[in-house]
């Protein structure tokens, strides 16, 4: 597999665009440790665009260029190597150059002024880790979005409709029901509803350090266990690293038997 | 005359012979040790004038129910331990003007029919308690009805698993003029309690991980608290139903959980809040049915909210106070208000400065719609910081429809201060 | 040395393949022709494991090779378009298909020779014309020897000069007993290189014979009017 995902790497990490991705991260990041004086205040600020561009950026990017590999997908496939290798130096390639964009116009910024406040630094760590689940899970759900269907259009058409969906629709929607529930014990529910949606798991993985204080006022057992030690964090990654692996499994499972 | 003078000079001197006779024969130290005389604390104190010392020497004491009736001295030698062996209550005073100094208390028995403490001090007046250690006690030190004692450089720690089956570690019922300083109280149901007790002050005392309040006090008017500071315990400090208190220069820190505060007031008035520090606290003060009191120059920072000031507060004056690193600054739970904010520091502060006095030219509404629906929907604290909840209060800052309309900084603070 | 027995693939309501049955043998050059849409390239997929069949098998070596991957050690394949990644650097490209490749010890690097590739070495693939890919592809398929040898439209996008090395080439390795299919559209280039033309029409085998022997039934010395005279009986 390292044989092609390293040739994938060399092509992808050269690429406009993810150096534009790097460079904008990177200018985005040291922005704000500037504006900011407080860098608990930065990494907040950081969260936000985090949660919004790092899906985005990756789900779109990620379609394109498996659209645009096609030709050469189609050469490696008719190469002595099995599809499942090809599928997987693919997806690494690109989800690895991404996720090196982010560390580097993230992970750099915030290791040089972040680091100083324990808050802002454990945070901070908190802050990359999502990032970086995010990256790799959207980068599996445009490879999903990919194969789905061979029409270029169709596929960037439904990448983007996942990031909105996840980005913005689905927590309306949940907090809809919330309120409009609002009479019934939820405790279950809402959590159940935030392990769907990767975006809202990466967010608390935020959370839990910076507003632990907040949440720990809220009234269920279930979240008081949750919050109060490692269980939340360990919770929050087992789901993420589930929803980079089952649809990453599953478009595996139609490339392979997908006619190129 | 020469003669009379004479006469006046030998009989003063003579007074004042007798009187160092006397008083060295009533201040007798009587040593308590293996190789002493007594071998009891008891049969000390037993045998003990009014006035006397009992020397507590070194060592391991398995007594319990020592009465001291008698204005005495009992000092501890190099720490001596006295041990309860979960049996009843070790010291009880019922005199005046006791000392007890520099001695290790452990051990004493849980018991839900009577208020057993390392040292109770009944119905007596003057009495100081310095220097000592409690440890694993059900109650550490106990007054009731005794005005004008003394409770200073003490340490409690107590090994309380549940509310119930745990006591306070200073506790006080009826007692006026207490001074209560530099103790450090930990491990027990309330750190310090106070009921009834007026005109007392409680400095520079550290109160931590206790099971329910740091400090708990009720009725108990004209107190001051300085420079204390209460951290981690289950839920804050509570102070209820008293007025004209003054809590200044203390801190409130890392008191988490569902019902925990950093200050807790119901039903307070007239008081001064002021020079203290609420730092990651759930909520660092919770407000209800508080009138007329003056917070100001506090310090908020990285609270879940800095403020809960239910719609039952009135003429409540918050000012010249720092929000800094709260999730959420102020929350409430109706729409009248009548408050009176001026002059904070709000880090979410948004507005500018054009003539540049230092003070935002348009107010700081330090309500957010999502603070409103989490109180309403409290399972939606799980959206915080989501995009929609951003953009659900950046929509009601530019038209308010929901939130209080009068709860406003009308002169924010452009730097912290 | 390839048997393709009942081949049928079907996309949406569209019949590609219709129930094809073919045999190739090795020192065999056979050039696939067919009106657009009958089935050349889908069948040349099928060969290389690019689309699956619905139903048929193809043997090669009397294996049977589907959703297999090993086989493809013994082909080499020039696909009709070159799209590389586009900031691989035409070295990398080569360095990656070597690593793929590593059993093969003996390369054939007469084509990287003739065309130059050498001194393309450090360009990146974006930045090269549709000719050059066409150069790169073309030696790339030839480096590893392979017995089996599938050119889809090869000559497509190459200049005159570069169409006559690459004929050589095929005639070259014709004689060492390969076998290689050609899927063309120009007929003086399959009568240069080409023993056998397997024509295909709607899916289905239209005639499978030696150049020879069509214009022998046909009478007519072109190729191309020869094979219009088939087509329309």
């Amino acid at each position: 597999m390292d044989k092609v995902i390293k040739y994938v790497l060399y092509d992808i990490l050269r690429n406009r665009i993810v150096l534009g991705y790097t460079i904008f991260l990177l200018i985005m990041s040291l922005g704000m440790f500037q504006l900011e004086n407080d860098p608990a205040k930065a990494v907040l600020s950081l969260l936000n665009v985090v949660l919004l561009v790092v899906p985005l950026i990756s789900i779109i990017f990620a379609t394109i260029h498996f659209y645009n590999s096609q030709e050469f997908i189609e050469l490696l496939v008719a190469q002595p190597i099995n599809r499942q290798k090809i599928f997987y130096s693919e997806y690494l390639g690109v989800a690895i150059s991404l996720a090196t964009a982010f560390l580097t116009g993230v992970g750099v910024p915030l290791l040089l002024f972040g680091g100083g406040a324990i808050r802002s630094g454990a945070a901070g760590i908190y802050l990359i880790t999502a990032g970086l689940f995010l990256t790799f899970i959207f980068v599996a759900l445009a490879f999903l979005a990919s194969v789905l269907t061979s029409d270029k259009a169709k596929g960037i058409g439904l990448a983007l409709l996942l990031w909105f969906y996840f980005s913005l629709l689905y927590d309306g929607l949940v907090m809809m029901v919330l309120f409009y529930f609002s009479d019934y014990p939820l405790d279950k529910f809402s959590l159940a509803m935030l392990s769907l949606n990767p975006i809202d798991l990466g967010r608390v993985l935020v959370l839990l350090q910076i507003d632990v204080s907040a949440l720990m006022g809220y009234t269920g057992a279930l979240y008081k266990n949750l919050f109060s030690n490692f269980t939340g964090v360990l919770y929050a990654c087992l789901l993420m690293l589930a929803w980079a692996v089952l649809p990453l499994m599953l478009a595996k499972r139609i490339f392979i038997r997908k006619d190129l | 005359m020469k003669s009379n003078s004479k006469f006046i000079f030998l009989f003063v001197g003579w007074m004042l012979l007798w009187l160092v006779f006397v008083s060295s024969a009533l201040a007798a130290d009587l040593k308590v040790g293996p190789n002493s005389r007594y071998k009891t604390i008891a049969a000390a104190v037993a045998a003990a004038q009014p006035g006397d010392r009992v020397l507590v020497q070194q060592g391991l004491y398995q007594e319990t129910d020592i009465t001291i009736d008698k204005p005495i001295s009992l000092v501890g030698i190099n720490n001596p331990v006295v041990d309860g062996a979960l049996k009843g209550q070790i010291l009880t005073i019922t005199s005046s003007r006791v000392v007890v100094k520099g001695i290790t208390f452990k051990n004493v028995q849980v018991s839900h029919l009577k208020d057993h403490a390392a040292i109770k001090v009944v119905e007596s007046r003057w009495v100081t308690l310095e220097d000592n250690t409690i440890e694993n006690a059900y109650f550490g030190i106990y007054l009731q009805r005794s005005d004008s004692c003394t409770i200073r450089n003490n340490v409690i720690r107590g090994q309380g698993k549940t509310e119930t089956s745990s006591g306070n570690a200073i506790h006080l019922w009826y007692c006026d003029y207490a001074s209560i300083e530099g103790n450090k109280v930990s491990g027990h149901r309330d750190g310090i309690y106070l009921e009834f007790v007026k005109q007392s002050r409680a400095t520079n005392n550290l109160s931590e991980h206790n099971l329910r309040y740091g400090l708990h006090f009720m009725f108990s008017d004209g107190n001051t608290y300085r420079h204390n500071t209460f951290r981690k315990n289950g839920a804050g400090v509570a102070v209820m139903y008293t007025k004209n208190i003054i809590m200044e220069h203390n801190r409130f820190e890392q008191n988490w959980g569902s019902a925990a505060y950093g200050l807790l007031l119901k039903e307070i008035s007239r008081s001064t809040i002021a020079h203290n520090e609420f730092t990651r606290n759930t909520t660092g003060i919770y407000m209800e049915g508080s009138s007329k009191l003056s917070i100001s120059d506090n310090e908020f920072n990285g609270n879940g909210w800095a403020v809960r000031l239910l719609s039952s507060c009135e003429e409540d004056t918050f000012r010249l106070n720092n929000f800094i690193g709260n999730t959420f600054d102020i929350a409430t739970n109706g729409n009248s208000q009548h408050n009176h904010f001026s002059g904070n520091y709000w880090d979410k502060y948004a507005g500018y400065d054009l003539d540049k006095n230092k003070v935002g030219d348009v107010p700081y509404r330090p309500v957010s719609l999502y603070s409103m629906v989490v109180e309403k929907v409290p399972s939606s604290i799980m959206f915080m910081r989501s995009f929609i909840v951003d953009l659900m209060d950046a929509v009601e800052k530019v038209f308010p429809a929901f939130t209080p309309e009068k709860l406003l900084d009308e002169q924010p603070s452009m730097v912290r201060l | 040395m390839i048997s393709i027995k009942n081949l049928n693939k079907r996309y949406g309501k569209l019949q590609v393949l219709n129930n094809l049955s073919v045999e190739f043998e090795r020192g065999q050059v056979v050039s696939i022709i067919g009106p657009n849409g009958s089935g050349k390239t889908t069948t040349i997929k099928c060969l290389l494991g690019i689309v699956q069949p619905d139903s048929g098998e193809v043997y090669v070596d009397d294996e049977l090779v589907l959703k297999q991957w090993e086989y493809r050690r013994k082909i080499g394949y020039m696909p009709q378009i070159s799209h590389f990644p586009e900031n691989m650097k035409v070295r990398q490209l080569f360095d990656m298909m070597k690593d793929i490749r590593k059993d093969v010890s003996e390369l054939d690097e007469e084509l990287i020779g003739l065309y130059n590739i050498q001194k393309m070495y450090d360009k990146r693939l974006g930045s090269l014309s549709g000719g050059m890919k066409q150069k790169v592809s073309a030696s790339l398929a030839f480096l590893f020897q392979p017995d089996l040898l599938i050119l889809d439209e090869p000559t497509a996008g190459l200049d005159p000069l570069s169409s006559e090395i690459l004929k050589a080439k095929i005639l070259k390795e014709k004689k060492r007993d390969k076998l290689i299919l050609i899927s063309s559209h120009i007929m003086s280039e399959i009568e240069e290189v080409a023993d056998d033309i397997l024509c295909m029409m709607d899916g289905r085998l239209c005639f499978y014979r030696s150049i020879a022997a069509i214009k022998e039934e046909t009478g007519e010395a072109r190729l191309g009017k020869a094979i219009a005279k088939l087509i329309t009986y």
